[in-house]
């Protein structure tokens, strides 16, 4: 199931659990768009996923670090979107979009694939039995990559994908905006159960990334890759 | 009545709240619209100053302008806080484009948890805020200012005026938060007629008369208060240094508690401290564009005086500036908390011993147990370093004199100023004269090449783009886009369109400075026979030179 180091955690439950909530997002981009569409999207979600790094005290009590923010400008999208001041998730996010675009551009299909981000909370058990990843809020990117002829389809196609993504910015807002089921805040000992608390500055919700490429029909041409981009657990 | 079910400490904390989360959504969008990238660090230790867990700098004029909106009040049923987003032409035509509007209404959530989860409610709709400042169509607009027009904004409080963004606009929601006194909504009413006008008509185009020119009418609203560029002071005559020095600034500290008996204990404290005046270097520029733009559109080139601050100057409130802000020294280098100098102690995370005995206990929440603290008693922290006052004295007041008159010249001068200026012929300063005042004078100021970065510039604009003032330029191939091509972000700070950008525009040359521009017309004149004689004198080499062109 899970092709990275034993440190992860066992399968995710299957399928998303009932209080999963599942939103799916679709955009059709060039080739060379795919990386920052993705990385827009996904920083935008992350930016209202993450928090300041805790630090617990005596009695219990905790404090939040401070999450900065910043702006980045696409390339080849009219487009900027705002992103958590991270170097470590930004490397991270980078590094899975750009497996996804890789993915993407050898499959060979006709580029359509899909990116997912899972925030998951894990549920220790005992021993012998591995710890459980229960997904409760999950996001998939569907991506349809076009080819276009000239330059001044691109040119269009530059302003069109920025205003398209500029709507998914309002959708992913508005789901953020529910208030709807969030992991309450654990305690100490809890922590790397809701949060991942390997990054230095911040520290976002656990989450996976993962990916899959499908032909037309919608069907998985290569062997569905599960990669397990971001496991989490603090030793 | 509705506040009954509240207590009296959840109920100062929540106005409390609502007050910075009003004072915080006013400094985003303006930030949004200044026209250059914004950049905050992240910093894992809390500070104690960053509100609602984000790193927000606080501009102190748009504060000021906030706080005098607001006059003491908070949002409200039937009193919103709205910042209007408007455009302005050179010719001085302006359209409103957006109206962001902080409202309340009755809708009350009495089981909710003010000093949690009200706060981190809050918290995520001034993330979703800065996500959605970048997603509206000014945005785009904004960061192409400078040419030829400028963003302002307008700040006021009570009922919402929609009228001026005509036909057809549209809302959108950024989030709203319950509280137990009533739901907290911030919304965005937009022009939509600019989505189909391409930004690029904006870009060094003939005056855009006949687009929008239904547009252009006189407000229907006399407004109640000015108008303001996002990036520049326009000039009020309060002659008031806008606070850097503030007698008390509300600083929040956090602290949330899940063990048993599982305690939220949340303090804000109030502590005295001024924020320390401009830091006054030889490399601190008015790192705001408004200035360059108004440098383009005046004859009347100002050098920048070491004291010249604004916008984004040091005095934006210490914590904020060094707990995500930039160092004065080392323009590219981010500084976390307390690194420099100059930082006013902000007062650390109060004791818990001191809350103990004033913690109470709230309704379980999901098994956990929050109460609050009521502000420890921290105002004793008192930091004001009043010899540090006296020093800047003087460079506030030049800081004066260079705003009105700046501004000045922006507003009322004629549009022939506007092409001399826009000339980039060889000894602009010597052309005749235009019959204005000598401030205008192109002899007394002489044409400002653009001036360096600010160190302090990236306290307000991201990192990589500082420097780039766009607008400032008068030459030909300004750069439009932030990207030049074959670039891209990396892990430095300078990426290669901060390199053209510095390179293009190097510092202004000592000679041109305006110390030496009042006396050089008369010194050149002076210095003329000299260097005629020397040119006479060296005749045959010239003529020798000539020859090997021929």
């Amino acid at each position: 199931s899970c092709p990275l180091s034993s440190r992860c955690c066992g399968p995710s439950s299957a399928g998303p659990a009932m209080n999963c909530r599942a939103e799916v997002l679709e955009v059709s981009v060039e080739g060379r768009q795919v990386e920052e569409a993705m990385l827009a999207v996904l920083h935008t979600i992350l930016l209202h996923r993450s928090t300041g790094k805790f630090h617990y005290k005596k009695e219990g009590t905790y404090s939040i670090g401070t999450v900065g923010t910043q702006d980045v400008d696409c390339d080849f999208i009219d487009f900027a979107y705002v992103r958590v001041s991270s170097e470590e998730l930004d490397r991270a996010l980078r590094k899975a979009v750009g497996e996804f675009k890789d993915a993407l551009r050898s499959s060979g299909s006709d580029g359509m694939g899909q990116i997912s981000l899972e925030f998951y909370q894990k549920k220790k058990s005992r021993w012998p039995f591995s710890d459980e990843c229960i997904p409760w809020e999950l996001w998939t990117i569907k991506v349809n990559v076009v080819n276009l002829a000239n330059e001044q389809e691109r040119q269009i196609c530059r302003e069109k994908v920025g205003e398209k993504l500029c709507e998914k910015i309002i959708n992913i807002v508005e789901v953020m905006n529910r208030h709807e089921y969030l992991p309450k805040m654990p305690t100490q000992s809890e922590v790397d159960n809701v949060f991942d608390t390997s990054l230095k500055d911040v520290q976002p919700y656990l989450y996976k990334i993962s990916y899959q490429i499908t032909d037309s029909l919608g069907t998985s041409v290569t062997t569905t890759m599960r990669r397990l981009i971001k496991d989490t657990l603090a030793l | 009545a509705m506040d009954t079910d509240l207590s009296s400490q959840d109920r100062k904390d929540l106005d409390k709240f609502i007050k910075f989360f009003a004072l915080k959504t006013v400094q985003v969008i303006v930030q949004a619209r200044l026209g250059e990238k914004i950049c905050t660090r992240s910093s894992s230790s809390p500070t104690g100053s960053d509100w609602f867990n984000l790193a927000i700098k606080d501009i102190p004029e748009v504060t000021h302008e906030a706080k005098k909106a607001l006059a003491g009040q908070l949002p409200a049923v039937g009193r919103s806080m709205c910042v209007e987003i408007s455009l302005k032409t050179s010719e001085g035509d302006s359209m409103e484009l957006e109206i962001w509007c902080l409202e309340m209404n009755e809708k009350c959530d009495k089981e909710i948890k003010v000093s949690y989860t009200v706060y981190n409610r809050l918290s995520l709709l001034l993330k979703s805020l800065l996500a959605i400042t970048r997603v509206t169509p000014a945005y785009r607009l904004s960061r192409k200012q400078g040419h030829e027009y400028v963003i302002l904004y307008r700040i006021y409080f009570g009922e919402v005026q929609l009228s001026g963004l005509g036909e057809g606009f549209q809302t959108v929601r950024v989030g709203t938060v319950g509280t137990p006194v009533g739901t907290i909504t911030l919304s965005c009413a937009y022009r939509i007629n600019l989505a189909f006008m391409s930004t690029r008509q904006f870009e060094r185009t003939p005056p855009i008369m006949g687009i929008i020119i239904d547009h252009f009418v006189d407000r229907p609203y006399p407004s109640s208060s000015p108008m303001h560029p996002c990036n520049y002071r326009a000039g009020e005559d309060n002659g008031a240094v806008y606070p850097s020095v503030e007698d008390s600034q509300e600083v929040c500290t956090t602290s949330f508690s899940t063990s048993p008996p599982s305690q939220c204990v949340f303090t804000v404290t109030k502590t005295h401290f001024q924020t320390p005046p401009p830091v006054v270097t030889d490399t601190l520029k008015v790192p705001v564009m408004g200035l360059a733009f108004s440098h383009q559109l005046s004859s009347s080139r100002l050098s920048y005086q070491p004291a010249a601050l604004g916008v984004g100057s040091a005095d934006m409130g210490c914590p904020v500036l060094f707990a995500g802000g930039l160092n004065a020294a080392h323009p590219h280098q981010l500084i976390g908390p307390g690194k420099e100098g100059g930082v006013p102690p902000v007062p650390n995370q109060p004791a818990h011993g001191t809350q103990a005995d004033q913690e109470r206990m709230c309704t379980p929440l999901d098994g956990v147990h929050y109460s609050a603290a009521t502000p420890s008693s921290s105002e004793d922290t008192e930091t004001v370093s009043n010899s540090s006052e006296g020093k800047c004295g003087s460079p506030h007041d030049l800081l004066e004199t260079i705003f009105i008159r700046k501004v000045g010249a922006f507003v009322n001068k004629p549009i022939n100023q506007v092409t001399m200026a826009n000339l980039d012929i060889p000894f602009a300063m010597f052309a005749p004269k235009n019959v204005e005042l000598e401030d205008n004078d192109p002899m007394v100021n002489p044409p400002e090449s653009p001036e360096t970065e600010s160190p302090l510039h990236g306290s307000l604009h991201s990192e990589g783009s500082s420097g780039s003032s766009t607008g400032n330029t008068h030459d030909d191939f300004v750069m439009i886009d932030f990207k030049p091509a074959f670039s891209k972000d990396d892990i430095l700070p300078m990426d290669l369109g901060t390199f053209y950008r510095e390179f293009q525009n190097p510092p202004q040359l000592s000679s041109l400075s305006i110390d030496i521009g009042a006396q050089s017309m008369a010194e050149d004149l002076d210095s003329l026979p000299e260097k005629l004689a020397v040119h006479e004198k060296n005749v045959k080499e010239f003529d020798a030179f000539v020859e090997t062109l021929q």
